[in-house]
């Protein structure tokens, strides 16, 4: 069979998965945990998913049979569903959709269904948009570290290409106005034309929201520079902590640019997938203001469609606003528990985490447990993590982080119990690789700038909102 | 603006304006309603199956707690329901629901009178037809490379296949001399003027049964199309979306079945890697809504790559369940198919009969859910302008959404596809009362006017004689 049978797009690997975000799991696969029948497996912390809340979606379901039960008031409109196929969405459902993206902040903002294009999961809505905005060869500048799904779903098919803005743990992976230039030159280095910046708010694999001075740098940046910003905030819903997940949407308003450009040129990605912790359901979406995009992204929508089943589904639950509200509430107060149990655990073990305030992972500091300060040796640790230790958990150079030794861990995608298990191997890892008295003092230093600098940042926060 | 976006968003490449999408809009604008909106516009312009809800329903009806996320696994059904809801809303593995697919795999079998085996695994599921096109083109071409398509084809292709892809479609003429037959002369001609116009042809894309034209493809048409694709050594997609609505003799020879019975093909022969089948639950269950579509190929390289892409498109974990549920009943699922049959056979049969009276003729068809209409005699001229002139009329006139053959990228003028199982038979009946109206009436209006034009002008008329 020749390889040229095939185009090269099917034949290449730039589908990007064979970086290790994509071989741990495969490593977990061949050997996963169960608390009873197999407890030596692997724990999987690689998977960004959220598993806390589906009692209340549960017990939802059940006192609302009609919804899955494709009847609407008693009668039957299963007819009705398994024809619609309408890629402008049923309405019923993008007006419940966007009514729980007002909730998420805090209804500061309202958004318009005819807005808004649904698409098959935010893979989907993320590809869509770069061949709404690109042309092949093209470039889109991302802050690292950044989700490794992003070099497949944005420049497989598209022939997009990404320029990171590199970000460090020197003022906690914060963009600057710096590093945007930076990257930005570098594209033209590289001859690409920069048609825009992605954006994940909140951050994956950070935790953080981004602070208001950030939002207002990229609104300067875009505006300067007259590209798009996409602002995938598919963790909106998750956000446990103050701050308080800010959107994009409400700095374009409190700068009054709804008549401007700009305003056409942000776009907003969601998903149900983390907040509702529902990805087998695949529902995205996409939100412009610009009246072109939502037209050409409506017809691409053809290609990923949602099932109207589960728009209906999804349309009973969300419309229930008492519902919606104590999710959100009981959601986000779970989130906050479990990751408070982690940071715990880890700072008990003598690991910092990058101090976060939303989605389903830490980012987790552990230069201090490499052999050298290189990525080679981030890979030498997170081998012996997910093989000797036991654990699935993201190396930083999987996600394009500039500097070797953080990890994503993921805490909300397994139970208390397993949560504590891993904890514990940690525990047992870290000690057995404590090394002697004045290594021991070196690395209580390191910890001590490390909060040292947390604080100072904290007073900066405090600040910015 | 439109230089803020990608010229993919900007173009009308996307094919929506021909006059299939706008028969659509017109038919929107006035829709028939059997006692609301009696003199509106009747849809006929739909390739929509609605004859067999009833069958579903009750199936649904007798096992409601399938739809409920209950399955019967034994003991007690609401904790077991618990984990069921809980497993499909994380499941999002792009390698389908196993269940799932290997019901579909014994469908598509069933479906070729079982002489024919699919292996679940060679099995990739997209959302919708839609996907599966257009992921089979991202797999087996580059962008301005072409693939062959008789004609008349469906118009949905034009974006399908050439949009985001860039991929060129080259049509097969096909005429109504031969009853629109693929010969191997219009595969050759093609191929001559796709080599002239310096596109590189990876394959060929046939739909079997034919879309619009309601018939199977023959056993001599299969031959010619294989002996031609092993020549020139490319690809076949045989879309077979509409395999299941076969309801007449000759039955059914798929693809898979062509290729078994060639004599001069052995098993091993590379052709087997360049034959790839479309299939979905659309046409034949009637569920455009629920976005399921699959691509078949014993091309291992073709299926790994169009598995990583259905992450673009996957079908709903909760649309998944639900159908392996139904389909996964033997004894229903060939009732179903038998019972459907009959029924698209009577719907066929009515409007065969319906239009004959209105002196108009069918191209004679065995499968679809359409029939295509010759109204070459109604036309004023043998011109596309006559065609488009007769479609308008027969819209604002007859107030019938009609697919005319040009949308369709028929070579020959004149011709129009007529959906019929997309409404009741009450509403058929009036929409054959119109026809025959409508026909009396433009012949009327013929004689009519020659009549004037041999009073007005004795010369001129006889000139025209």
């Amino acid at each position: 069979m020749k390889m040229s049978m095939l185009s090269t797009k099917a034949a290449c690997n730039s589908h990007g998965q064979d970086s290790s975000y994509f071989l741990g799991w495969q490593e977990y696969e061949k050997n996963p945990y169960d608390e009873v029948r197999n407890p030596n497996g692997i724990i999987q912390m690689g998977l960004a998913e959220n598993q806390l809340s589906f009692d209340l979606l549960e017990s939802w379901l059940e006192n609302n049979p009609d919804a899955a039960g494709f009847k609407q008031d008693g009668d039957s409109i299963f007819r009705d569903l398994a024809l619609f196929q309408d890629y402008h969405g049923l309405p019923a459902f993008k007006n419940a959709l966007v009514d729980f993206m007002s909730e998420i902040r805090g209804n500061k903002v309202k958004f318009n269904p005819d807005n808004l294009v649904l698409t098959a999961g935010a893979t989907s809505a993320n590809e869509t948009l770069m061949f709404c905005l690109a042309e092949p060869g093209d470039a889109f500048l991302l802050p690292t570290p950044y989700y490794p799904g992003f070099d497949r779903d944005l420049k497989w098919r598209t022939g997009v290409e990404i320029v990171p803005i590199q970000c460090t743990s020197s003022n906690g992976f914060r963009i600057t106005e710096s590093a945007l230039e930076q990257a930005y030159k570098q594209a033209h280095k590289l001859n690409l034309r920069v048609k825009g910046v992605l954006v994940t708010n909140p951050s994956n694999p950070l935790g953080t929201t981004l602070s208001l001075y950030e939002l207002n740098l990229l609104v300067n940046f875009i505006e300067a520079k007259e590209i798009h910003l996409i602002s995938d905030e598919i963790y909106s819903g998750t956000a446990f902590r103050s701050p308080s997940f800010v959107s994009i949407t409400e700095v374009l308003m409190d700068r009054k640019l709804m008549d401007s450009d700009v305003w056409d040129r942000v776009h907003i990605v969601y998903s149900l997938s983390k907040d509702l912790g529902l990805p087998g359901f695949r529902v995205g979406a996409i939100y412009s203001n610009d009246d072109m995009v939502v037209a050409a992204a409506t017809k691409m929508s053809s290609f990923g469609l949602v099932s109207s089943q589960t728009q209906y589904l999804l349309s009973a639950m969300l419309s229930d606003k008492e519902f919606t509200e104590n999710y959100i509430y009981e959601n986000q107060t779970r989130l906050r528990k479990r990751h408070e149990m982690l940071v715990s655990g880890l700072k008990k073990t003598g690991i910092s985490c990058l101090d976060s305030n939303a989605s389903l992972f830490c980012w987790v500091d552990m230069r201090h447990l490499l052999s050298s300060k290189t990525f080679d040796a981030e890979m030498e640790l997170w081998k012996q993590i997910v093989y000797k230790v036991g654990l699935n958990i993201s190396p930083g150079s999987s996600c394009h982080c500039a500097e070797p030794g953080w990890f994503r861990v993921c805490f909300a995608n397994m139970s208390e119990e397993t949560l504590e298990v891993a904890l514990t191997r940690i525990k047992t890892f870290v000690d057995s690789i404590t090394i002697p008295d004045f290594h021991h003092h070196h690395r209580s230093r390191k910890s001590l700038t490390k909060w040292v600098f947390r604080l100072s940042s904290k007073v900066r926060e405090a600040n910015d909102r | 603006m439109q230089q803020m976006l990608s010229r993919k968003a900007s173009f009308n490449s996307h094919g929506e304006d021909s006059s299939y999408f706008l028969g659509w809009k017109e038919y929107e604008k006035n829709p028939y309603h059997e006692h609301h909106n009696p003199s509106g516009i009747i849809q006929m312009g739909l390739a929509e199956n609605q004859l067999s809800f009833d069958l579903l329903e009750s199936w649904l009806a007798k096992n409601a707690n399938v739809a409920h996320f209950k399955e019967d696994r034994g003991g007690s059904s609401s904790s077991l329901s618990s984990s069921l809801f809980r497993e499909l809303a994380l499941f999002q593995d792009y390698r389908g629901l196993p269940a799932f697919k290997k019901e579909l795999a014994a469908l598509m079998g069933e479906i070729r009178g079982n002489k024919v085996r699919y292996d679940p695994n060679k099995l990739v599921l997209t959302a919708g037809a839609t996907a599966a096109n257009e992921t089979l083109m991202f797999c087996l071409a580059e962008p301005g490379e072409a693939f062959l398509i008789p004609t008349p084809y469906y118009p949905g292709f034009d974006r399908d296949v050439k949009w985001r892809t860039e991929v060129q479609l080259v049509p097969v003429h096909c005429s109504s001399s031969n009853q629109f037959r693929l010969t191997s002369l219009a595969l050759e001609e093609a191929h001559k003027r796709a080599l002239k116009q310096k596109l590189k042809v990876k394959g060929v894309l046939i739909t079997n049964p034919t879309n619009p034209l309601g018939t199977t493809m023959s056993k001599d048409e299969l031959n010619h199309l294989l002996d031609f694709a092993i020549s020139k050594k490319i690809h076949i997609v045989s879309d077979e979306i509409y395999s299941g609505t076969v309801f007449d003799s000759p039955g059914f020879i798929g693809i898979t079945q062509a290729l078994l019975n060639h004599k001069k093909v052995r098993v091993g022969n590379d052709i087997w890697n360049r034959i790839h089948i479309v299939y979905s639950l659309s046409k034949d269950l009637g569920l455009p809504g629920f976005r399921v579509g699959m691509i078949y190929s014993e091309n291992e390289a073709i299926i790994s790559a169009a598995t990583k892409m259905s992450s673009f498109g996957l079908v709903s974990s909760q649309t998944q369940f639900l159908l392996s549920n139904i389909l996964g009943e033997k004894n229903f699922r060939k009732l179903y198919m038998k019972e459907n049959q009959k029924r698209l056979k009577e719907r066929h049969d009515m409007m065969v009969s319906g239009l004959k009276s209105a002196g108009i003729s069918c191209l004679k068809s065995n499968a679809g859910l359409f029939c295509w209409v010759d109204m070459r005699h109604l036309l004023c001229s043998n011109t596309f302008e006559a065609e488009k002139e007769l479609w308008e009329k027969i819209i604002s006139e007859a107030k019938l959404n009609l697919s005319p053959g040009s949308s369709c990228h028929c070579s020959e003028p004149g011709w129009f596809r007529v959906c019929f199982a997309n409404m009741s038979t009450e509403t058929l009946s009036v929409a054959m009362q119109r026809i025959k109206a409508f026909a009396d009436a433009t012949c009327k209006a013929d004689q009519i006017s020659y009549q004037q034009a041999l009073y007005s002008s004795q010369k001129s008329s006889l000139n025209k004689w």
